[in-house]
């Protein structure tokens, strides 16, 4: 069997994933590029007895070094040399989508153009000669539907051939004579010595002249680089005095010049720009007095639609962990054992596992959006807020929204980001959002404390959530992230129907990751507070006497000034590590009413009230609301970020934020004459 | 009559004449099309006045204004 190994290239938005989900259905696997935040996409199919590899490379519009994408992109193709690469093309589109064909054709790469989203192109009114077009470009060109897999053999027969006897067409690309020329000159000096990067000669140059970060530390590093640099700033004095510009706008205007000459031959252009409907929508959806209400109303129907449909099944889940948890009880009896399997794994796992119909719905909506090219309007409208407010970007809009259901969607929709900078200053602050987790706290103290201004004091507890988000976003925009202005450009793309199997497949893709990392993250830390519950020996479960009840006990002076320093709290804000909710359940163990733990229980609620003041509880809810984001949120972003350094920040900063917070709340309290 | 793409209202469309300054955003937006002799026209701007959808290559793009400022435009 035969080993061949491909990429896909494309912009955004061409239908890439969609060609890769059809050609590897499950086969795939979703990791990072080493060292990188990037998500990294493989799979592998079989094809007339070839074990064909695919690597699906991150949508770029060019592979300059603007972004971690197109370096990784770039990297990619030098370095680890695929067979062929699939380029896929957005018919409709094919001026800028040229660019990176251009781009990496100046690469040498070996590549095969699928031209995906012919009806689109057709209805615009484009007729393109495929025949003409392949034969100007010097690649095989395929016509393919991706939704549809029309054109999949044909295009899967051109890659093994290509694989087979590659084309050559780095010097199809005409820049014109002046460029053309220096180009050469330049391309032999570096030949003769710089043998530090794996790109042909002539793209160096090429990227020489075009001011490339990476290309240019490379080569001052290397032998004669000095000299090659000089002879770069001499032919680049030159071309700014031929062509009045710089060389860069030079060379980008060069390849756009080659593809506008090209598409002219094959290429036959509507003679009218119709209307689209896409345009149609966009009239409506982002009118100046329509366009925010209706972001509102569709965030609203996103919330709506997950909590009616997922609730039956939380419900399920929760009386099926229930059941679980009574019955192997009630086989194994009392004892360590069984107090292990029900009480740690069971109740800890179950407590998180009952949010994962939420979490799955999140991401199908979050897909759905997404998909539709709806999410780039919703950031559109929203830029200007999120920019003046925060100083982040439209695109931050969505995760904050999503972290008002749950973090953990919220801290994966920062994948939308492209800045590095943006996304992690999101995911920091994502977690104020007041979760969905956070309610079942809240509604008790709110039925213990504050039965008079019930919406009022909720209202509150959100609101303050999103001033402190605020806040924080300021205080690091002029710190950690300074300097970092987000820079805001968005592709509009046209609206599309998503298809049921990409929406499907992007929402298990997400869902089972966090099932499958965060589950084994969760299920070692609910052991571990089991174990520390359980011992030393024949202790009862929770209680003060357990190492976590006495661990409870030391720190609750520390809470003291906080107004909760008791050591029933200090256990709850302990467990609540692991998910928010695990709050209530765990006043429930402490005061032993077990699956009654609700604000219905009056027995429960009067325990509550012996524990706090009105004062102290609204403390205790703010510190609920802001301290450490809740484990699962933690592997997300541990996930995202790829390494421990932002987790374990975020969870630091915001304990200290928490604390400091119901300080003032309390204190403050006090000082005014509150109880 | 030459102005900056800032400065162009909705429907309003022009030919790209020059992409000054030295943002982070020109190199980008020069390979994603905005080049010299390039059409481009004003589609919308966000209900909040800002950013800006432009049509340029036969494709839509929003960028905020204070970018746009940079890109001189000859009004058709």
């Amino acid at each position: 069997m035969e080993k061949i190994k491909i990429a896909l290239a494309g912009n955004p938005n061409v239908g890439k994933s969609t060609l890769f989900n059809q050609l590897t259905g499950m086969k795939q696997h979703v990791g990072n590029w080493p060292g990188k935040t990037v998500e990294k996409k493989e799979g592998n199919f079989k094809y007339k007895g070839n074990e064909i590899e695919v690597v699906d490379l991150p949508g770029n519009y060019s592979l300059t070094a603007y972004s971690v994408e197109e370096i990784v992109s770039r990297d990619y193709i030098v370095d680890e040399n695929p067979d062929v690469i699939v380029n896929i093309v957005d018919a409709g589109n094919l001026e800028r989508n040229l660019y990176l064909t251009v781009q990496m054709m100046e690469l040498g790469a070996n590549i095969v153009l699928a031209l995906n989203m012919n009806k689109f192109a057709d209805e615009k009114g484009f007729k393109i000669n495929i025949k003409e077009l392949s034969e100007l470009l010097g690649i095989p060109v395929v016509k393919i539907e991706a939704v549809d897999k029309t054109g999949f053999n044909e295009l899967l027969k051109t890659v093994l051939k290509v694989s087979k006897s590659p084309n050559n067409v780095q010097d199809r690309i005409e820049y014109g004579p002046e460029l053309t020329e220096h180009i050469g000159q330049l391309e032999n000096i570096v030949k003769e010595n710089i043998t530090t990067i794996n790109a042909p000669a002539s793209w160096t140059s090429l990227k020489l002249l075009e001011e490339d970060e990476e290309v240019l530390k490379k080569v001052e590093e290397s032998e004669n680089g000095q000299k090659i640099l000089s002879k770069v700033k001499k032919i680049k004095r030159h071309l700014n005095d031929v062509f009045g510009d710089d060389v860069d706008a030079s060379v980008t205007d060069a390849r756009y010049g080659f593809i506008a000459g090209l598409l002219q031959e094959s290429v036959e252009k509507p003679k009218i720009d119709k209307v689209t409907r896409s345009d149609l929508i966009d009239r409506v959806v982002t009118n100046k007095y329509l366009g925010i209400p209706i972001f509102l109303i569709i965030m609203w129907l996103t919330f709506q639609i997950t909590f009616t449909v997922g609730a039956p099944f939380q419900d399920l889940i929760e009386s099926g962990f229930s059941w679980l948890g009574a019955t192997i009880g009630a086989y194994l009896g009392k004892g360590f054992l069984s107090s292990l399997i029900v009480d740690g794994i069971i109740g800890g796992v179950g407590g998180v596992a009952v949010f994962i119909p939420m979490i799955f719905l999140l991401f199908l909506m979050l897909s759905i959006l997404e998909d539709s090219g709806y999410l780039a309007r919703a950031a559109f409208v929203m830029d200007k807020v999120m920019h003046k407010l925060v100083g982040l970007h439209g695109k931050s809009f969505i995760p904050m929204i999503l972290g008002f259901g749950c973090c953990v969607p919220g801290i994966m929709a920062t994948r939308t980001l492209e800045n590095e900078k943006d996304r992690f200053l999101t995911m920091l602050i994502v977690p104020f959002m007041s979760c969905s987790a956070r309610l079942p706290v809240y509604a008790l103290i709110i039925a213990a404390f504050f039965t008079a201004y019930q919406g009022w004091i909720l209202f509150s507890i959100y609101m303050l959530g999103i001033v402190v988000a605020i806040i924080m976003a300021t205080i690091f925009k002029k710190t950690l992230f300074k300097g970092m202005s987000a820079p805001f450009v968005m592709e509009l793309p046209p609206y599309r129907r998503p298809t049921v199997k990409g929406a499907l497949i992007h929402m298990w893709e997400r869902g089972y990751l966090f099932i499958r990392k965060m589950g084994t993250i969760i299920l070692a830390l609910s052991i571990v507070i089991w174990v520390l519950s359980s011992l030393p020996v024949g202790v009862e479960y929770g209680s003060q006497e357990s190492i976590t009840g006495q661990v409870g006990t030391a720190i609750s002076p520390i809470l003291a000034p906080l107004g909760f320093g008791k050591w029933q709290a200090s256990v709850a804000v302990i467990f609540g590590f692991l998910a928010k909710e695990v709050v209530v359940s765990t006043f429930g163990t402490i005061y032993g009413v077990g699956d009654d733990a609700s604000e219905d229980n009056n027995g429960f609620i009067a325990s509550i009230q012996e524990l706090f003041t009105p004062l102290s509880a609204y403390a205790f809810m703010a510190f609920v609301l802001l301290y450490i984001p809740c484990l699962a949120t933690i592997s997300a972003i541990r996930r995202e970020t790829n390494s421990w350094k932002w987790p374990l920040f975020s969870a630091g900063y915001t304990l200290v934020v928490a604390y400091v917070i119901s300080l003032v709340i309390y204190q403050g309290g006090l000082l005014l004459g509150f109880t | 009559m030459k102005t900056t793409l800032n400065e162009l209202k909705k429907g309003q469309a022009g030919i790209i004449v020059s992409y000054n300054g030295k943002s982070k955003l020109r190199k980008h937006l020069m390979e994603m099309g905005f080049v010299r002799g390039s059409d481009i026209e004003v589609k919308r701007t966000a209900p909040l006045g800002d950013p800006m959808e432009v049509k340029i290559k036969g494709y839509s793009i929003s960028l905020r204004k204070e970018e746009a400022k940079n890109i001189e435009i000859l009004i058709k």
